[in-house]
């Protein structure tokens, strides 16, 4: 199972001191506290992508490719990928390229974007928003597997003889993760293709998981890529951990109570008992994330998200030690409990790259035998 | 059967409440005649999900009793809805119960019958019901009972509240219980909702419908 963090990449003033950082800071401290995630132990490193303030992550590959430089095992991915408003001819080219760059230490998440003004900037139309990630996908699928494509759709220009450059490092793909909080459909087209499924599971209360996470298991079955268990399942979760649980309380408080999306509204204690958010012991971190298995069954990804709400580079560093030294190595021994022999893991470029491999063994077997 | 009234009355005792109860108590047997058990009568008090209602806008779904009232509305086969005015329309806690309703079931109205009341300190503002209420529901896709109910202050000492209270409860009665010798899905029940987790349109569908071709055999 792998373990990792992923950001919003939010600039937002620390509300203990009143200070926010530049953007300059806050990307350096995104790079810091990716370095950190591999030093402590950590598998993945995720960076959202927007384009309005008080986001800086624009660019996603561009620090990912500069994060793989310095790292040696990280693996490096989007939360979200704008499978709606980017063109799928740059995504397969950029991503492509860090694959080589990182040499295959890279997959990607597909998303839709939850910024309204986005679209008219990058001229589509938010209705079609559930056809732009189809039709896109559709074509970015294509393009990491045919070495020359024609296409035409309803969203793009037409292509006639492309060859996306980049070809994907050693013939394979990127491995490709959908995400989505609520629509049925997203958890629909990741088990179409054989694709993962993630859910943020963070807003939103557990049952509301629960039921994406079950209908992409069943399609998946469906579609024959295996049985619902074996489905490539990825979670969210957001944590703040202090060694005893009432310091944890009592300096997330003041970041919680004023925090982008979710603040002005409930207490701490009511949204923490409403939703998959811990604050408190290492202890009662590991027992809420272990908890996560009762709802999404035995899963392949567990992301944390641990900057954000303007929390101070060295307090996530601090929170990172304490992910990598005491809560990740029991979730690995405990998670590994009582696991299925038949569940995988989630696919990386070795995988991927074996399972191809044997496919062609397999042919050349039946080619013989011909 | 079962008749749920959604009160936004902030005092108690409430005119608003009490317009709710006194609807309710004529509508419920008059549903369920010849029989004599009336029909169930649930009372949502909006003042008790004051927070609850705001954190839903704030954070993007109901806690849980806001839920619990969510899904009384759901599966109520009629509605009394009641909101005193404020400044010449319903009040703001009684849209925004509508509105978090609608942010988590976009069709949890369709089809349902519908008592439009009202209270205020003057019958001048007795229009609300058909500038404000009906339009509201009427967009909510509710069927809305011809008669609306408002009471003024002055009504309730005078003569005629209780006629109109009479006529607003059996027209909704009548809706909720189906035209008679209407056999199966009365006329006011709602269509069977389609869930979309439920019924998942096949992604195949989904990509003829862009006339895009599915993904090639593995190289």
């Amino acid at each position: 199972m792998q373990f990792g963090i992923f950001t919003v990449g939010d600039v937002t003033p620390d509300p203990t001191t009143g200070r926010t950082p530049t953007e300059r800071e806050r990307i350096k401290a995104m790079v810091a506290i990716a370095l950190k995630a591999e030093e402590v132990g950590l598998d993945v490193f995720a960076t959202g992508e927007h384009h309005n303030p008080p986001f800086v992550p624009s660019s996603p590959t561009t620090m990912l490719g500069y994060i793989a430089a310095r790292t040696e095992r990280l693996l490096l991915s989007t939360s979200t990928t704008l499978i709606t408003t980017n063109d799928p001819v740059k995504i397969a080219e950029d991503f492509a390229m860090l694959q080589h760059l990182a040499d295959g230490r890279t997959d990607l998440m597909m998303g839709r974007g939850n910024t309204g003004p986005v679209y008219p900037w990058f001229g589509k139309d938010i209705r079609e928003g559930i056809n732009l990630a189809i039709e896109n996908y559709a074509l970015l699928h294509r393009l990491w597997r045919e070495d020359v494509v024609n296409w035409e759709g309803k969203f793009r220009t037409p292509l006639q003889g492309f060859t996306s450059t980049p070809r994907p490092l050693d013939g394979v793909a990127p491995f490709v993760w959908h995400g989505s909080i609520r629509s049925p459909e997203i958890a629909e087209q990741a088990a179409y293709y054989g694709d993962g499924f993630f859910h943020n599971n963070i807003f939103w209360p557990a049952d509301h998981t629960k039921r994406m996470v079950e209908l992409y298991r069943a399609r998946y079955a469906h579609y024959g890529h295996g049985t619902p268990e074996q489905a490539i399942v990825g979670l969210g979760g957001q944590v703040f951990m202090r060694k005893n649980s009432q310091d944890a309380v009592r300096e997330f408080r003041p970041y919680f109570d004023v925090a982008p999306v979710y603040g002005h509204g409930p207490s701490l204690e009511d949204f923490t008992a409403q939703t998959p958010l811990t604050v408190g012991s290492p202890q009662q971190v590991i027992e809420k994330t272990l908890a996560f298995r009762d709802y999404a069954g035995d899963y392949q990804r567990q992301l944390f998200l641990m900057d954000h709400a303007g929390l101070p580079l060295k307090t996530v560093l601090e929170q990172l030690d304490l992910l990598g030294e005491e809560v990740v190595p029991v979730l690995r021994e405990e998670f590994a409990k009582g696991r299925p022999a038949n569940v995988p893991d989630a696919p990386t470029h070795a995988s991927l790259l074996a399972a191809k491999n044997a496919g062609r063994e397999d042919q050349e077997k039946e080619g013989a035998r011909a | 059967m079962k008749l749920v009234v959604v009160s936004a009355g902030l005092s108690v005792p409430s005119s608003t409440r009490l317009l709710g109860d006194r609807l309710a108590a004529v509508a419920a047997p008059a549903a369920t005649a010849p029989e004599p058990a009336p029909a169930d009568v649930r009372v949502i008090e909006l003042r008790d999900l004051a927070v609850e209602i705001a954190h839903t806008f704030t954070n993007g779904f109901p806690a849980p009793a806001l839920a619990d009232a969510f899904a009384e509305v759901a599966s109520a086969d009629g509605l009394i809805v009641v909101t005193p005015v404020f400044s010449a329309s319903y009040s703001g806690l009684f849209k925004s119960f509508f509105d978090a309703l609608s942010v988590t079931d976009e069709d949890a109205l369709a089809g349902k019958p519908v008592l439009i009341a009202a209270t205020g300190g003057t019958a001048r503002h007795s229009l609300v019901l058909d500038h404000a209420l009906r339009p509201l529901f009427a967009y909510l896709k509710a069927v809305v009972v011809p008669t609306g109910v408002y009471a003024a202050s002055e009504d309730w000492g005078a003569e005629g509240l209780d006629a109109r209270i009479g006529r607003a409860a059996t027209e909704l009665a009548a809706l909720v219980a189906g035209p008679a010798g209407t056999a199966g899905r009365p006329a006011g029940r709602p269509l069977p909702k389609r869930d979309s987790f439920e019924e998942v349109t096949p992604f195949a569908e989904r990509l003829a419908a862009l006339s895009v071709p599915g993904p090639s055999p593995a190289p």
